[in-house]
């Protein structure tokens, strides 16, 4: 049997065992690689003293711990997770595997905003470790990623929001806004070059809860929003035509789930940077393991989530001691396990 | 209908395609003739003239030789291979988001080259030309080889071989993802390549001297001819792969040679001027609505297009910020990019 029916309180939905399965086994490893990210630091930890220092508030690891490396980990896999679902509702909506939250342009319009800023601002507030960073590149990534996604839904409106439209203005946008990012690359010192592009490369290091609330609070309220929306995402699968018969109110279902993927995006891209590949990948990655339809919401969030940490794994061990942004890696990780998906399905 | 009634009308479209194909290579004369006089050094259209047909060593003659002429050559030959390429890509792929990077080629190039500096310590690109080209061949291989696996979403309908759509886009983002990243990894832990690579990937046409156009040249033609023997067989395809067998095509020939075509074209481009991705992705959507959906004129008219947008873009980049330039890359997105969103808004859109 592959999907099984459930009704609660007069909703019902249809739970498929695979996808259950899928996204079980994925928060299975995502606990793991957290662990294991949490000993590494100036201190190496056992497995054991982390697992002590996150429940005893007496360890004399507890506050390393807690205060550092937990806020680092969570960040990775919260960001991984948010990402990943814009993706996925992004490709339903798109109907295009390729499209990822950057045709919303909320990753490019954050990345031109924070590589201005940087460049501006050169060495004068202190560069990566001072004021500009904790506060001022979140605030700008979020402004930029907002202005971005408001830019092309307002340009894709034209008497109702058509998919085709949306990606082509999408790329539009995309293509001035990534152009404009690389005039700006060529025309900064080279110092503040190598800073803006461990930012768009997205980076993890020295993340802290005030980095990982945002996400949280956002994952928190738009997930359950988001799978509340997925019934319309399976009929939007079909053409414009076909939607608009089956009942359901197109603009409206499209217009939500955009604005959270948009939302989604903009939290994730202004906590650690536009992560590369995660958005694209993950949904795909998803839908292969569960052998759905369309990008499955909550396994394609939990595979987004173990890409993230895993890559910053990976990154923090693979030239130590110097740290690669996890962007860098996600699609060292991510691009052979998802050509390995496309060349085991062959028949 | 009766055969008498169809004739005089395709004779009227005809006769409207090939005037819109003048016009459109009157446009590219026009912006060769403002890239040959404007500049830092503006030359009167009669010097050009003279440097072209009978120089004399005048300082105009030197400028227009030396510069000027292999730079809007080179502008010409990368906007018809992109153009081109681009239409071939979408295309194949029938996806509006493809361009010809998808193969990989972009990204092939762009990691061959900054290993090269890193290996070499080279401080420029421009001798490394033949190793950019042979990333892009290499990775392009390998996105097709990929892309030929039968199976998963769209992969389902059964014999024939080649590639379908779904899995050579996939199998390309994928590559291209992986190369980025590795190139990410050389540029962040080497300063000296970050330099180098930073006004490579924004694509300029600038200071590649005539001896880069020859380079390219041969590979150039050799895609276009490609290109031209597979417009038929992509107009099949697009009717579905089904029907296209049904009509006789050889699908698995067809692909080949177009993957084939898009290697060759943007190989060379992408190797000579950098990452100009605006032209692949956005100038087929502008020629589309012009040529409807028969690829035999699709691909002339993106051709013709993007070496006319190309050569106005580097033609505008260098007189809005003097004493600088703008990138052309740069120029291209800011310029055309609105256009192409205006255009987007005003019809509906052509699909693929």
């Amino acid at each position: 049997m592959t999907a099984l029916p459930v009704r609660v309180a007069g909703l019902s939905f249809r739970v498929r065992p695979r996808g259950v399965a899928v996204t079980l086994a994925g928060l299975a490893v995502l606990v793991l690689l957290m662990a294991l990210n949490m000993r590494l630091g100036n201190i190496s930890m056992s497995l054991g003293s982390v697992v002590t220092g996150v429940l005893d508030p007496a360890s004399p690891d507890h506050f390393v711990v807690m205060e550092l490396r937990l806020p680092r980990a969570l960040a990775g896999a919260l960001v991984g997770a948010a990402l990943a679902l814009s993706g996925a509702i992004t490709q339903s909506v798109a109907r295009n595997p390729l499209a990822s939250p950057e045709i919303l342009g909320v990753t490019t319009g954050a990345s031109v905003a924070v590589v201005a800023g940087i460049v501006a601002a050169g060495n004068v507030y202190g560069g990566v470790s001072g004021l500009l960073s904790t506060l001022g590149v979140p605030a700008l990534a979020l402004l930029g990623g907002l202005t971005g996604a408001a830019l092309v839904y307002a340009l894709a409106w034209r008497r109702g929001l058509d998919g085709y439209r949306l990606v082509l203005v999408g790329i539009g946008v995309a293509a001035v806004f990534t152009n404009v990012k690389f005039w700006l690359l060529t025309i900064g010192d080279v110092d503040d070059t190598g800073r803006a592009m461990v930012w768009i490369s997205g980076s993890l290091n020295a993340r802290g809860w005030e980095h990982v609330t945002p996400v949280a609070l956002a994952l928190a309220v738009l997930v359950p929003a988001t799978l509340l929306g997925a019934r319309s995402l399976d009929a939007l699968r079909f053409g414009d035509d076909t939607v608009t018969a089956l009942g359901v109110r197109m603009n409206a279902a499209r217009a939500l789930m955009i604005l959270a993927a948009v939302l989604l995006a903009a939290v994730a891209t202004a906590a650690a940077g536009p992560i590369a590949f995660v958005a694209l990948a993950a949904p795909q990655i998803a839908l292969r393991l569960a052998r759905t339809g369309r990008p499955p919401l909550l396994s394609s969030a939990v595979v987004g989530a173990v890409l993230t940490a895993g890559s910053d794994l990976l990154a923090r061990t693979a030239f130590s001691p110097v740290e690669l942004p996890v962007g860098v890696v996600t699609a060292v990780l991510g691009a052979p396990y998802l050509i390995h998906l496309i060349w085991r399905a062959r028949t | 209908m009766s055969a008498t009634a169809v004739a005089p009308r395709l004779r009227g479209l005809r006769a409207r395609r090939l005037s819109l194909l003048a016009v459109l290579l009157a446009a590219l004369l026009l912006a060769a003739a403002l890239s040959i006089t404007v500049g830092a050094k503006p030359v009167p259209l009669a010097d050009a003239w003279h440097a072209l047909t009978a120089p004399t060593g005048t300082d105009n003659d030197i400028v227009i030789r030396s510069l000027r002429v292999p730079r809007t050559a080179l502008g010409v030959l990368a906007g018809i291979a992109l153009g081109v390429a681009g239409a071939l890509m979408q295309g194949h792929t029938r996806n509006p988001l493809a361009d010809p990077g998808l193969l990989g080629v972009t990204q092939g190039a762009a990691f061959a080259m900054v290993t090269s500096i890193v290996v070499f310590g080279a401080s420029n690109l421009l001798g490394y030309i033949w190793l950019g080209l042979a990333g892009a061949l290499a990775a392009s291989v390998a996105v097709f080889a990929l892309g030929s696996v039968r199976g998963g979403p769209g992969g389902r309908a059964a014999g024939g071989g080649g590639p379908t759509p779904v899995t050579l886009a996939l199998a390309g983002t994928a590559v291209s993802a992986l190369l980025y990243a590795l190139t990410s990894a050389v540029v962040l832990l080497d300063e000296q390549a970050m330099d180098v690579f930073r006004f490579w990937q924004s694509g300029s046409i600038a200071a590649r001297g005539g001896a880069v156009v020859w380079q390219v040249l041969p590979f150039v033609l050799a895609g276009l001819a490609l290109a031209a023997a597979n417009a038929p067989g992509l107009n099949a395809l697009s009717l579905g792969e089904d029907v296209a067998r049904g009509l006789g095509q050889n699908i698995a020939m067809t692909r080949a040679v177009g993957v084939a075509a898009v290697t060759l074209l943007s190989g060379a481009a992408v190797a000579a001027c950098g990452s100009l991705s605006f032209v692949g992705l956005v100038v087929p959507h502008l020629a589309r609505p012009l040529s409807g959906t028969d690829h035999r004129w699709l691909l002339p008219y993106s051709g013709l297009i993007g070496a006319a947008l190309l050569l106005l873009a580097d033609v505008i980049g260098r007189v809005v910020a003097p004493p600088g330039e703008l990138e052309v890359g740069v120029v291209l997105a800011l310029i055309g990019a609105p256009f192409f969103v205006l255009l987007v808004r005003r019809r509906k859109p052509v699909r693929l």
